[in-house]
């Protein structure tokens, strides 16, 4: 075999080993990717949907390969995007080799999909996963009897300690130059059978379908209802006898069987599954005797009064875990960038470089971009706690606790956490949407996360509620943050009740077994989230800097961030639209166009435009001065929702894929935004308190 | 036979029938949820998903899907 492998890959030296990754969600698939590429891993979109596509470089034996993660699936049905994409990409792109990644203490319902795999034909090498957990349930899995009975050969790994990984390769490596591998073909029972017979015999005279599809498989699946590959056969020119043939055999077992062809099919794989379950795996204990520790622990998590405040607290102690131990690293990070400040205007003053360049470098380079680097700790350390508990296991069920309330909202269980890392970034925010399956509960759950007050909105309030609220500084913050949560809450109940009339997606979710998180595993997934945020930062946060300082400095002559320069006149034709928010100068005007690009830089802007640098009393002191503690209010409220960052819009549209709500996400949060600060203000002077 | 949302917590059970639209049958039958299965009531609040037990697989199923898996 090895030799094999070693010929094929000299004989076609062009051609790179292309192995997918395929499993259920919850094996451990992720993990193995990772010990597989460690490093070299590349993260972007499978064409034509929002789905993620992962793909690494392995090294091995002087040989690279490509490893293609593909999405994590149950099965290979047309139930939504992901198997599709998984389906595809087996199908058409052919991988030399699928490593099929299955939890060995859940061995029936992780085959099923192996058994899918089996059946398109593809070269398949079994990871039995998790080896060390089905141990501790003292479940035993004769991994040559299982190897034997599917054809294929099976690999026991513990991805978690890199064990069995090493070996795992080799197997893979070994069945990719091996052969072609006929398909597994289960005994669907002599009616069916006989209808796979004759459509079969129709297919073949479908020289195209001959190309694209093995005979067999596509078969099965017209038989099986399989709704997006019906679609694509139709598209196919001169099938109409296809077509017509599969109405028939589909008549035909409904009358026989009594039964939709899908059950039947169902009924004997899952038969076909239990045979070898039977066969090969051993139980000391069955599943009814033993109420695991992790029923345990949901007994009382879960717990119709229990389960709330148990969450509660989780939430309560995320917060002070990041911004206890954030806000002295926040600290540090600004005396540093008001340290590098210092001591590049003193260099580049002895080097005798203009004032422009001194400006440039000092004002807007190393003042705009440290006052985004501020936020990092607390953005890594939210999403550090937030993956700690989702690798624990532990936000399945909170999904599963908040789903009657969502539900409320008409949202989804699953909408709840994308609401959670919100309070962080936007950005991945959006991207954590897409667990949610249902298109409508997804673009719901877009629509309203920039609501969520991310870190960046943060100093924006530090400013203001300082300058003004001194003594109840926390309280105003923190009303903020719920002002938030409340239009949110409102926004999505109108958009369910009059833009998507439709019913949200039936909430069926897997709950992973309690686990304690790898530091590995946990540090990964800190690091995709929290690098969205490192990308804008370094990208566009660096360009918006720039660009505000030319257009304070243009047209030439004018005093920096004068009335006269570009963004003050820009300020002044915008300012009379925010008299009624009690913000109609043209400084509040400029900071909030600037504040499109990124929410904080508004508090960068009022300090270039105030002539004080963004740190420090100066600012807060010269606010005090030209504000109100109403007009501060309304305009806090204004930074909190009028049209998402930049970031979060390119991300809304990459997540969208539609510029038509990108647009709406815009025009409506602008639109909200004004009137709340209008109400504010207008309201409190009611009050009396103007 | 009974909706799967009548089972108290710790009670048992067979699939029976699983009604629903296609595409949520054919999700369902990936996670295991199919006829002839046993699986057990881990956890069934008055109103909000229920949690069952299906061999290793534990599952949340909301209230509507829960009352369209039928049981014995």
């Amino acid at each position: 075999m090895e030799a094999a492998s070693e010929l094929a890959v000299q004989k076609t030296p062009a051609k790179e080993i292309v192995i997918a990754l395929a499993g259920n969600p919850n094996s451990g698939k992720t993990t193995i990717f990772n010990s597989l590429t460690g490093a070299r891993q590349h993260v972007g979109n499978w064409p034509g949907v929002t789905v993620e596509k992962k793909e690494g470089r392995l090294l091995s034996a002087g040989k690279t390969c490509r490893v293609v993660d593909l999405p994590g699936t149950y099965s290979l049905g047309a139930y939504s995007e992901d198997e599709i994409i998984a389906r595809n990409f087996i199908l058409h792109e052919k991988p030399d080799v699928i490593i099929n990644v299955v939890d060995a203490s859940n061995l029936e319902r992780n085959l099923y999909l192996t058994v899918q795999l089996l059946e398109m034909g593809a070269r398949v090498v079994v990871a039995l996963n998790m080896m060390d957990e089905a141990q501790a349930r003292q479940i035993t899995v004769d991994r040559e009897k299982l190897a034997g009975l599917l054809g294929v050969p099976v690999v026991p790994t513990v991805a978690t300690k890199n064990k069995g990984v090493p070996e795992l390769i080799r197997q893979a490596l070994a069945a990719a130059g091996a052969g072609p591998r006929e398909a597994l073909k289960i005994d669907y029972g002599r009616e069916v059978e006989a209808e796979i017979g004759s459509l079969g015999t129709v297919i073949a005279s479908h020289a195209r379908l001959m190309d694209r599809y093995s005979l067999r498989w596509l078969a099965v699946k017209l038989l099986e209802e399989d709704d997006h590959l019906l679609q694509e056969i139709r598209k196919t020119p001169d099938v109409g006898d296809l077509l017509a043939r599969r109405e028939k055999s589909l008549r035909r077992l409904r009358e026989i069987a009594g039964e939709e062809a899908e059950n039947l099919f169902a009924e004997r794989r899952y038969g076909f599954i239990g045979g070898i379950v039977k066969q090969t795996v051993s139980r000391k204990k069955t599943v009814e005797q033993r109420l695991s520790l992790s029923d345990r622990i949901d007994r009382v998590v879960t717990n119709r009064f229990l389960g709330l405040p148990i969450f509660l607290l989780a939430m309560w102690a995320v917060f002070q875990f990041t911004f206890k131990l954030g806000d002295p690293l926040v600290g540090w990070i600004e005396s540093f960038f008001a340290w590098l400040g210092g001591v590049t205007e003193g260099a580049l003053g002895a080097a005798g470089a203009p004032e422009w360049t001194v400006s440039l470098a000092v004002d807007g380079i190393i003042g705009g971009v440290g006052s985004v680097l501020v936020f990092i700790p607390l953005i890594f350390l939210l999403f550090l706690a937030i993956s700690f508990l989702e690798d624990s296991g532990y936000m399945a069920r909170a999904a599963y606790i908040m789903d009657r309330f969502m539900h409320a909202l008409g949202l989804h269980g699953k909408s709840f956490l994308p609401m959670l890392i919100g309070f962080g970034c936007n950005v991945p925010a959006i991207m954590a949407t897409r667990t949610l399956e249902n298109r409508q509960d997804r673009l719901i759950t877009i629509l309203i996360n920039p609501l969520m007050s991310c870190a960046a909105r943060l100093p924006v309030y530090v400013l203001f509620a300082g300058a003004f609220f001194s003594a109840r500084q926390g309280w105003v913050i923190f009303s903020l943050y719920l002002l938030g949560i409340v239009l949110a809450v409102v926004m999505g109940k109108l958009f369910k009740t009059f833009l998507f009339k439709g019913e949200s997606a039936p909430f069926v979710m897997e709950l992973p077994p309690y686990r304690l998180p790898t530091l590995k595993g946990t540090l990964i997934h800190v690091w995709e989230r929290g690098s969205a945020f490192i990308r804008k930062a370094g990208t566009i946060i660096f360009g918006v800097v720039v660009l505000i300082w030319v257009l304070s400095v243009l047209p030439w002559g004018v005093e920096y961030a004068a009335r006269e320069s570009l963004i003050g006149r820009l300020g002044s034709a915008l300012a009379p639209v925010f008299v009624p928010a009690g913000f109609g100068t043209w400084e509040a005007a400029a900071a909030l166009i600037f504040g499109l690009l990124a929410k904080e830089v508004v508090v960068g802007t009022l300090g270039v435009i105030y002539g004080v640098g963004e740190e420090g009393e100066g600012l807060a002191q010269i606010i005090g001065q030209q504000w109100t503690p109403l007009s501060a209010y309304a305009f806090m409220a204004m930074c909190l929702i009028y049209i998402p960052c930049a970031a979060t819009i390119g991300a809304i549209k990459r997540e969208t894929n539609s510029w038509k709500w990108t647009a709406f996400a815009i025009g409506y949060s602008l639109a909200l935004g004004w009137v709340v600060a209008v109400l504010i203000y207008q309201g409190g002077r009611l009050l009396g308190l103007g | 036979m009974k909706p799967l949302g009548f089972l108290a917590p710790g009670e048992a059970g067979v699939i029976k029938e699983v009604a629903g639209g296609i595409g949520i049958r054919e999700r369902l039958r990936g996670m295991g949820v199919t006829k002839g299965k046993a699986l057990r009531m881990i956890q069934n609040n008055a109103c909000g998903p229920v949690i069952v037990a299906l061999g290793e697989t534990r599952l949340a199923l909301g209230r509507g899907m829960a009352q369209k898996v039928l049981v014995e």
